[in-house]
């Protein structure tokens, strides 16, 4: 990758990016790749957003934020020829659920030993595994048409959209009844409903669930999260689905493969550059205003950044229809989780003594019972961080060595709860962060007694830490809640699914798209297809 | 019955999967978990140690040392410096291959020849009159490749600092857990990587010290496998499955010369005679039969093909050697894919496969047979050269 300065070499592109985050350099790629003078403007001297790595302790890389992947898409991979440019992806393979005073439960890439390790808890949940596998996997098929092409528009009579929600009517159709009373179910319900009506054991039903949460402001038992399980799901490499993995050299790997990629096509990015405002004349984005003043022409703007950010912070609410106003108002970037990241001088034990290390390559959920988890959400709702909080935690070392010194590891610790407005306020966070830090450490502690003698640098991040950091409007990782009335044709508001801003000449293409957040590079895609397809750039 | 390698006693304590095949004559493990997928990785990513010792294994010293490889090799072995090794390819007097191998030049009159298949006989047969002694080492010594891009790191803290700094294709006399070996910057993973050779009654003390010093950079014992696609990756050629030996082949069709299998390079045909020379500078006037290349399945298409069935594209799970025939775009055929794997790395479905030449170009698009729900279909592919994975690490 280039160094980048924050001076372009021209004064007028045909397309500036607002945001060097992994969407904006997909999008940048594919305009370049169509021939397009294309700049990036990045705000941080880190391309990436969200998916950056960092050596915040020295010789530790961390994948600061986003730390796992799984529904990049394989197709985008291929086209900008991501592996040339840098991408890996390792696979993780199992899931471990520690528990307190067992060995806790594994689940293995070997379905054999996953019925043995579920039989355990429960015989019958161990021989129906599979098929809850099987169903799941069905679904997807039908929810990736959704994914890898533009939203559906069911008001327009446009005949383009009515052969698709034709298409789709099909792929439903194709679907048994069964699967698509699934389908209904898992809309509807509740993550731990809809798994009760497939299982019955603690711990395999919290395990499971936890995906369903991450990234929302809901409980395990709030209706609508079934359907963030199947998103998880989804998660495709290499044509298999249910495949999650770890991006070599941290997370930030993808979005320095995506830059690479950007300009091998010729497409230009600078760094340490904020964009002020977006420069509009006569109802027309014309450019953007750098923060040092400097003025860069644009025939069409793409913002990458959050619905709200782009909208209510660069453009303005003067330059806007109210009721657009009012509906990105009311979209939810409700900032749930935050994130630990550790340096380790040496692997944390955990209290189970099971052998080896193979269980602790893919990720470890600390989500040992329903209420646990459930508990954790009570303390949310009223302003507080999770005392005993849900925790998504990796350690990439154990895979990717390179991110580590020999032998030493990072390991990363997705935490949910954090909410961004704790009662004290969310200006408040800087206070109240170390104690944060300390009950996420005294969580991990109760299953890795000595992990505080492993610890030698750490890094925690509330929300408002994500914020102040990456721009994401109350630190929501996925640019605004992957929930229900928020996707789709509904992403990031009714009418405006499909890229378009009502600003001229202004367009969107972060995870606050269709179809949504996840290290997916499928917003920034969409969008510039799009774009090309119907003159946009 | 297949015998145990000199590393036995650990790798079969480390193969939970009891995984195992004969290769030539020893036990010799699969994959060591059930599925090779993190040992693959292992080899990209951190590194990989295998149990090699299989390969046939020669001793050839002597005054005659020289004359009789430079008689025998495709290669002009005189020009192998000591310290070095180099890779080549054996024919007949027909100029087609019998085996391809190493061959490490220990000292002035001391090489060392590693083989898929024995060919004792071959070096005794053309050694009439030689003053030159050849001996069947395979059993006598042991054979580990440590493979993998911390492979530098590893072979550092077991052998030493000289050890790391050793070049491509060069090797050293060095000590491993205090038993002497000999180190070969060589392999067949197509990535950085280092060949250890050792005496049977060292072998578990090398052993040992090779997956202590690499235990902190995530060393993993890694089977046949793992190496099954790592090599598809990289290109190489593998005796039995991409050609045969011209001594096995029941009829002449079915021989390859070193140009048809992409080992033209290693040819040196202006110089004094050897076996096969004539044949192959015929060839080399004329032209081949064959061309050895590699096909990248057009993605798009393979998935059209499943999704036609309602099913998601089914990638191979491991590496694949059974061959499928190769047609040009008007279907007419023009050859065979003989082996083939998914790239986990380079997300893409690859296949090695000899073609007619005159019938294709490289960048052109052929089709290649896939079996989707028990029939049979044509899947575009792109001819490509035959070596999809190549990091400058390997070399550098």
């Amino acid at each position: 990758m280039n160094e980048h300065t924050d001076k372009p070499r021209s004064n007028s592109y045909d397309a500036v990016v607002i945001g060097g985050g992994h969407n904006g350099l997909v999008c940048a790629a594919y305009l370049a790749k169509a021939g397009k003078k294309v700049l990036v403007v990045e705000r941080r001297q880190v391309l990436g957003g969200a998916a950056v790595s960092e050596e915040t302790v020295k010789g530790f890389t961390f994948s600061t934020f986003s730390y796992v992947v799984s529904l990049f898409r394989p197709h985008i991979i291929r086209e900008l020829d991501l592996v040339r440019h840098g991408l890996q992806i390792i696979p993780m393979e199992t899931t471990y659920n520690p528990l307190p005073g067992d060995k806790g439960l594994v689940r293995w890439a070997d379905s054999g030993k996953t019925r043995d390790e579920i039989a355990r808890f429960s015989p019958k949940d161990a021989s129906l595994y599979p098929e809850f596998g099987l169903a799941m996997g069905r679904l997807s098929r039908f929810t990736k048409n959704v994914i890898d092409t533009t939203a559906p528009q069911p008001a327009s009579l446009d005949p383009r959209e009515l052969m698709k929600m034709l298409r789709l009517g099909r792929h439903l159709r194709d679907l048994d009844p069964e699967m698509r009373y699934l389908n209904l179910k898992l809309l509807t319900m509740s993550a731990v409903d809809f798994l009760h009506e497939w299982f019955e054991s603690e711990p395999l039903v919290p395990s499971m669930a936890g995906s369903g949460i991450i990234g929302t402001f809901l409980g395990i038992r709030s209706p609508g999260t079934a359907y963030v399980l199947l998103h998880h799901y989804m998660g495709e490499i290499d044509g298999a689905f249910r495949a999650w993995g770890f991006s070599k050299g941290g997370t930030g790997q993808i979005s320095i493969a995506c830059a690479n990629a950007a300009e091998s096509f010729g497409a230009e990015i600078i760094a340490g550059a904020g964009v002020d405002h977006v420069k509009i004349r006569n109802g027309r984005a014309v450019g953007v205003v750098l923060e040092n003043g400097d003025e860069i022409k644009a025939a069409t703007v793409i913002s990458s950044l959050d619905p709200n950010r782009t909208f209510l912070k660069l453009v303005g609410e003067r330059e806007l229809p109210g009721e657009f106003v009012s509906n990105i108002r009311r979209y939810k970037n409700r900032g749930s989780s935050g994130k630990v990241n550790l340096a380790l001088d040496r692997l944390p034990s955990f209290r189970d003594g099971r052998p080896g290390i193979s269980h602790l390559k893919g990720d470890i959920t600390i989500a040992p019972s329903v209420d646990y988890v459930e508990r954790a959400y009570d303390e949310a709702k009223y302003g507080e961080f999770s005392k005993r909080p849900f925790l998504n935690i990796v350690i990439p070392s154990l895979s990717d060595p390179s991110v580590a010194p020999p032998g030493k590891h990072v390991l990363s610790a997705f935490v949910q709860y954090a909410p961004y407005n704790i009662r004290e306020g969310a200006e408040n966070w800087p206070e109240k962060r170390d104690a944060f830090g300390d009950a996420v450490i005294d969580t991990i502690e109760e299953f890795c007694p000595d992990i505080r003698e492993c610890i030698v640098g750490k890094q925690v991040l509330s929300p408002w830490d994500i914020e102040k950091i990456t721009g994401l409007t109350e630190g929501n990782i996925f640019q605004g809640e992957l929930s229900l009335e928020q996707l789709a044709f509904l992403r990031p508001v009714a009418e405006w699914s499909r890229y378009r801003s009502p600003v001229r000449n202004l367009w969107m293409c972060g995870s606050g798209t269709h179809p949504g957040g996840g290290v997916m590079g499928a917003p920034g895609e969409l969008a510039a297809k799009t774009m090309l397809g119907e003159g946009g750039v | 019955m297949p015998k145990p390698s000199p590393f036995h006693e650990r790798t079969s304590e480390l193969c939970r999967s009891l995984n195992w095949k004969d290769w030539a004559g020893y036990h010799a493990v699969v994959s060591y978990q059930e599925h090779h997928e993190q040992e693959y990785f292992a080899f990209r990513h951190a590194a990989g140690l295998m149990d090699a010792t299989p390969l046939f294994k020669y001793e050839i010293k002597g005054p005659d040392a020289v004359y009789l490889l430079n008689r025998v090799m495709a290669k002009e072995i005189s020009r192998l410096a000591e310290g070095r090794v180099t890779y080549c390819c054996w024919c007949d007097d027909d100029g087609k291959v019998l085996d391809d191998g190493t061959v490490s030049r220990l000292g002035k009159e001391h090489f060392r020849i590693t083989a898929a298949e024995p060919f004792l006989h071959w070096f005794i047969l053309n050694s009439r009159s030689l003053n030159v002694s050849i001996e069947d080492i395979t059993s006598e010594y042991g054979m580990l490749a440590l493979q993998g891009p911390l492979s530098r790191e590893i072979i550092a803290r077991a052998a030493g600092e000289e050890a790391s700094s050793l070049g491509f294709f060069r090797l050293m006399r060095g000590s491993v857990g205090g038993r002497d070996v000999t180190i070969t910057r060589t392999g067949y993973t197509g990535d950085l990587g280092y060949e250890i050779w050792c005496r049977n009654a060292d072998a578990l003390a090398v052993y040992d010290t090779l997956m202590d010093r690499g235990r902190d950079h995530q060393l993993m014992p890694a089977g046949l496998a793992a190496l099954d696609v790592a090599r598809v990756e990289a290109g190489f050629i593998m005796n039995g499955v991409d050609y045969f030996s011209a001594n096995h082949c029941l009829t002449h069709d079915r021989k390859s010369t070193p140009y048809e299998l992409g080992l033209g390079w290693s040819v040196d045909l202006d110089r004094e005679n050897f076996i096969g020379r004539d044949a192959l500078k015929r060839e080399k006037a004329n032209g081949s039969r064959w061309r050895f290349v590699g096909l990248e399945y057009d993605w798009d298409a393979f998935e059209a093909i499943f999704a036609k069935f309602d099913l998601p594209p089914e990638t191979p799970a491991g590496a694949w050697r059974t061959p499928v025939p190769v047609f040009g775009m008007d279907g007419e055929q023009i050859g065979q894919a003989t082996s083939g794997a998914w790239s986990p790395t380079l997300k893409k479905n690859l296949a090695l496969a000899s073609l007619r030449s005159g019938q294709f170009r490289i960048g052109e698009r052929v089709q290649i047979e896939v079996t989707a729900e028990y029939e049979r279909k044509l899947c575009p592919a792109t001819v490509a050269e035959p070596m999809f994975y190549d990091p400058k690490r390997k070399r550098a």
